[in-house]
């Protein structure tokens, strides 16, 4: 329910910015074919359209499923279609990269430029949060760092859409890191420490109140996860769009220069926020996972 | 004046707060990681690395005041 909240609220965000922009645009010269700024602004929201160079392709509406009182709608949408190409593009580069692997010994050529990312991945994130046990959350972290890495590029190639600006998106990503680190907690502790921890210490009369606290806690930081990858993706699609916009609403040629320079800047700096977000979302998840277990070791030092 | 138009007055300082907290914030652990690496040399990649997740996790902190100027902004 939030979540189509937070939905509404992108495509509204979207729509009031078209309308305050087409009202100004009609405001001006008075040029008969105000530019519409929606046909910036569908290149960021989500549609039933895909457009290719050349083509448009209407993708295919399924019936919507009632959940008592959700309706779900599972029909196949842009994002849904480069999340869909996201993860084909993941599952054959794995694939490419494993047979390689057990041809020969030494890399080369595409598992070569993987295990680069790779070893960085096992070294930096894993093995220095989790210790030598994090090996075990490996593939996960993996995925998810692949996974998002290549949804926030496709949003920079002309004709593609980044998956991540949609919070659904992001929101389904953060609801398997929290299944993740409670996990990676419950396997390290036992399910009897890891309720003990909820609770935190604190003498019997507190615990009503600190365990909804306790609870509440646990929540907060895949939200953190989820609203960060949300907002860093659509903010930088939002500002190249909105920077472009200004040679239409200025209506003149002049702007357009300056405006594509900024915009050549502002694209560089998408492309760094893709690789750091990727980064830290995959981080972030491995560092709360050893947490978890980390208190499991001092618990157990303890006894 | 109407409620709307408190609601966007409010979005457009609160924008304007946030970003002035997050630049702050941000500049000051630049201007700590330069000194750092100023200092010593050999450890600049370690405080490098270290600069930029600490820039990410602060603007994922100014994004969510950002959602809530949009969501003001929508009212």
């Amino acid at each position: 329910m939030v979540m189509q909240h937070f939905q509404t609220v992108a495509h509204d965000t979207a729509a009031a910015v078209s309308d305050t922009v087409t009202a100004a645009s009609a405001h001006g010269s008075g040029n008969g074919g105000a530019f519409d700024f929606n046909e910036l602004l569908h290149h960021m929201k989500d549609g039933r359209e895909l457009e290719l160079p050349g083509a448009h392709v209407e993708l295919p509406e399924l019936p919507t499923i009632q959940v008592g009182p959700l309706t779900i709608d599972l029909s196949i949408t842009k994002h849904v279609v480069f999340l869909l190409l996201a993860a084909l593009l993941l599952l054959g580069l794995g694939v490419a990269a494993a047979r390689s692997a057990k041809k020969g010994l030494a890399p080369r050529g595409l598992r070569n430029l993987l295990e680069v990312v790779i070893v960085f991945v096992r070294d930096e994130i894993a093995v220095s949060n989790m210790g030598p046990a994090g090996l075990r959350y490996l593939p996960y972290l993996l995925s998810t760092f692949f996974l998002i890495l290549f949804m926030n590029l496709f949003g920079l190639i002309p004709y593609g859409a980044s998956s991540t600006s949609n919070i659904s998106v992001t929101a389904g990503l953060a609801v398997i890191a929290f299944i993740m680190i409670q996990l990676a907690a419950i396997k390290a502790q036992g399910l009897g420490h890891y309720l003990a921890h909820l609770t935190g210490g604190t003498p019997w009369w507190l615990w009503p109140i600190m365990i909804p606290i306790e609870i509440i806690g646990l929540f907060t930081k895949p939200f953190a996860l989820c609203m960060r990858l949300f907002a860093n993706m659509t903010g930088g699609h939002i500002v190249i769009l909105a920077l472009l916009g200004f040679i239409f609403l200025a209506k003149s040629l002049v702007v357009a220069p300056f405006s594509i320079a900024f915009v050549v800047g502002i694209y560089f700096l998408e492309l760094l926020v893709a690789f750091i977000q990727a980064y830290i979302f995959t981080m972030l998840t491995a560092l709360f996972m050893g947490l978890g277990m980390m208190t499991a070791e001092h618990a157990e030092e303890g006894h | 004046m109407e409620a709307s138009a408190f609601a966007y007055l409010a979005a457009g300082l609160g924008a304007g707060l946030v970003i002035l907290g997050a630049a702050f914030g941000i500049g000051k652990l630049a201007s700590a990681a330069m000194e750092a690496s100023g200092r010593q040399p050999e450890v600049a990649g370690a405080v490098r690395t270290s600069m930029i997740i600490s820039a990410a996790l602060i603007e994922g902190a100014t994004f969510f005041a950002l959602a809530i100027c949009i969501l003001l902004a929508l009212k």
